[in-house]
């Protein structure tokens, strides 16, 4: 089974951004990058898949030359070669999920396992329009994935709780934070991952032009709360909610 | 040039999620200087529509065929577009739940266009609508536009009040499609099954952290909850162990919420639970380390370990 996860660079998740003064973006100074956390959970998921059958893990990451690095990241936990389309254009979902469908239809590919959002842009959008595009049914924010003959079931998290769908193969599916548990990258594997393929094209290459119908005026801060304050007792806790915020 | 607003059902019950929608739509339709109608697809969908003739669409479709009784996004998706394509709407937006995450970015796609997630607010800018949202787990606000034939949005539920019924009389109309090949289907719910109100609709949320550590810990977690007629949430820690069911999460990846008390119990604060209940209006944290990043953002700070004053609490407010 041929198994294509589109992979993001994104800032650190951890660290908590600075914006520019001008509020033009974001200060990215002594941020380090990093796989976005959601497509470890999906590469895992497929490394899963193709090491119980057989096939291939083909990783796919757009953006900068930078993406390359996020590209190594991916190899060393379970992709198997990769695949860089590389420009320096500032992209919305809808453009990643434009040049991911030429890159699927390159590939033809069995899945498609997305993480379920960038956790800079918290867009949740790329793998949904990417399903939309090519005409496949999606799964998102995936539980828990089996795979049958020509179809995958699905336990997807929903509110409230979970919802079992079916989808025909090909498919593509969204990984949540419960779908498993990311190995770590052993130094063998980081070694291995230095020396995959990984190949390049830009999107005019792959016969895309990017629409970016997405303008970002700009960024503020968002209101900041007021100073608390640290009570000594329950009791004056109790008080406080009572008298103070009159909230019990 | 008007606004379809997409209404969320749920085994022919309408969410209430829909009401803020509704509200938004209603503020975005004072800024484009347009109305709102509505498209409620699923079982009972007609019922539901009848429902919301009072909430002052011009129109309040409804599609409950069977291809589109359950909700998949391949069906509802299909249908929208339909519609979408008919009627010429310039804004479509529904909320941002599970649901709507699902839809609206699959409806996108099928129109070959952009879309936001999680507005929280819109305003008029020189070429269009402005839209407000959150980014980096809501350490930044962007102000956003879009250039292309069709405005898609999820809406941030607790950005908006719902919409109250102002006793008028929308019309009612059903609109079926063909939806095409549909390759997905709707196999069951797996619903957790709670007496307390849900995190989203409660006004006190009380949530569990990794410092409550156990079963035991939960239980006095419960227990408090019910006393305040407080829905129950948690940090990922503790979803993750297994002690509570995941829809139980709050953050950047689970439920965003903004109860007027927010009550953390043995949660660190991390960036990603922060952007889940930052907007409450009164937060309380409880956490035996006077350095944890959540009295950052607590209005009332308590120093304890959580099994005594959490004990001691439930006797205070009995
Ligand atoms: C992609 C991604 C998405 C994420 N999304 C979310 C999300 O949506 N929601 C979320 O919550 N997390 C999310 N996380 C996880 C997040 O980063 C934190 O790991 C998590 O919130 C920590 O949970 P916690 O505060 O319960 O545990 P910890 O960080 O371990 O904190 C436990 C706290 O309990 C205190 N404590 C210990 N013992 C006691 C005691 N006896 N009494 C009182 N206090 C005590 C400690 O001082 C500590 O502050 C996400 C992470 C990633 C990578
Ligand atoms: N620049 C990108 N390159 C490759 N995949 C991406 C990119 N951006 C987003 N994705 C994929 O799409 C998912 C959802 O992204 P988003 O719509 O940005 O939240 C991510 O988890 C990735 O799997």
């Amino acid at each position: 089974m041929k198994i294509l996860v589109p992979v993001r660079r994104v800032p650190n998740p951890d660290v908590k951004v600075r914006l520019m003064k001008d509020g033009s973006g974001i200060d990215t100074e002594g941020v380090n990058f990093l796989l976005n956390p959601f497509d470890e959970f999906a590469i895992e998921q497929a490394a899963q898949i193709v090491e119980s059958s057989e096939g291939e893990v083909v990783l796919v990451s757009v953006g900068g030359a930078d993406c390359e690095e996020t590209l190594r990241a991916g190899l060393a936990v379970g992709g198997t070669r990769g695949w860089l389309v590389e420009t320096d254009a500032t992209l919305d979902s809808a453009d990643v999920a434009t040049l991911l469908a030429a890159v699927y239809k390159e590939e033809s590919p069995d899945l498609v396992i997305a993480g379920k959002q960038s956790v800079d842009t918290d867009n949740n959008q790329a793998a949904q329009m990417l399903a939309a595009k090519l005409g496949l049914p999606q799964a998102c924010f995936a539980y828990k994935v089996e795979l049958g003959d020509g179809k995958a079931t699905v336990e997807r998290e929903i509110d409230g709780g979970l919802e079992v769908k079916e989808v025909d193969l090909p498919a593509v599916i969204t990984a949540d934070l419960r779908l498993n548990q990311p190995r770590y990258a052993a130094l063998p594997q980081i070694m291995k991952a230095k020396r995959k393929e990984i190949k390049k094209s830009s999107p005019a290459e792959l016969g895309v032009e990017l629409a970016s119908r997405t303008k970002v005026l700009g960024l503020i801060e968002p209101e900041a709360r007021a100073a608390g304050q640290i009570v000594g007792s329950v009791d004056e806790l109790v008080e406080k909610l009572k008298n103070e915020a009159k909230v019990l | 040039m008007s606004i379809l607003v997409i209404a969320e059902l749920r085994e022919s019950e309408l969410k209430s999620a829909t009401f803020s929608v509704i509200a938004a739509a209603k503020v975005l339709g004072e800024v484009a200087g347009c109305g709102f109608d509505i498209l409620a697809a699923g079982a009972g969908g007609a019922a539901v529509a009848d429902q919301l003739k009072g909430y002052g669409a011009g129109t309040v479709y409804f599609s409950e065929g069977a291809e589109v009784a359950d909700y998949t996004a391949e069906a509802h998706g299909a249908l929208a577009k339909a519609l979408v394509g008919d009627k010429g709407y310039k804004y479509v937006m529904a909320a941002a739940t599970t649901t709507g995450k699902d839809l609206m970015p699959r409806l996108a796609g099928l129109l070959d266009e952009a879309m936001i997630s999680d507005v929280i607010g819109c305003e008029k800018g020189d070429g269009g609508v402005v839209y407000l949202r959150p980014m980096y787990a809501g350490n930044a606000i962007a102000k956003v536009v879009l250039s292309g034939n069709v405005d898609l949005m999820t809406v941030r539920e607790t950005a908006f009040d719902p919409a109250q019924d102002e006793g008028s009389a929308s019309g009612v109309e059903q609109f079926d499609a063909d939806l095409g090949e549909l390759k997905a289907r709707f196999i069951e719910f797996r619903l957790t099954k709670s007496d307390r109100p849900s995190l989203t609709e409660a006004s006190v949320i009380i949530s569990a952290g990794r410092g409550v550590k156990d079963a035991e810990g939960i239980a006095l977690v419960e227990k408090l909850a019910d006393q305040l007629g407080a829905a129950m949430g948690a940090s990922r820690a503790v979803v993750d162990e297994g002690l509570v069911p995941n829809d139980l999460q709050v953050g950047q990846t689970g439920k965003i919420v903004a109860p007027d008390l927010y009550i953390a119990c043995g949660i660190s604060g991390a960036i990603q639970h922060v952007a889940g209940m930052k907007d409450s209006k009164v937060i309380v944290a409880i956490n035996k380390d006077e350095e944890a990043p959540i009295f950052e953002v607590a209005d009332y700070g308590l120093v304890a370990d959580f099994a005594k004053a959490g004990a001691e609490l439930l006797e205070k407010i009995k």
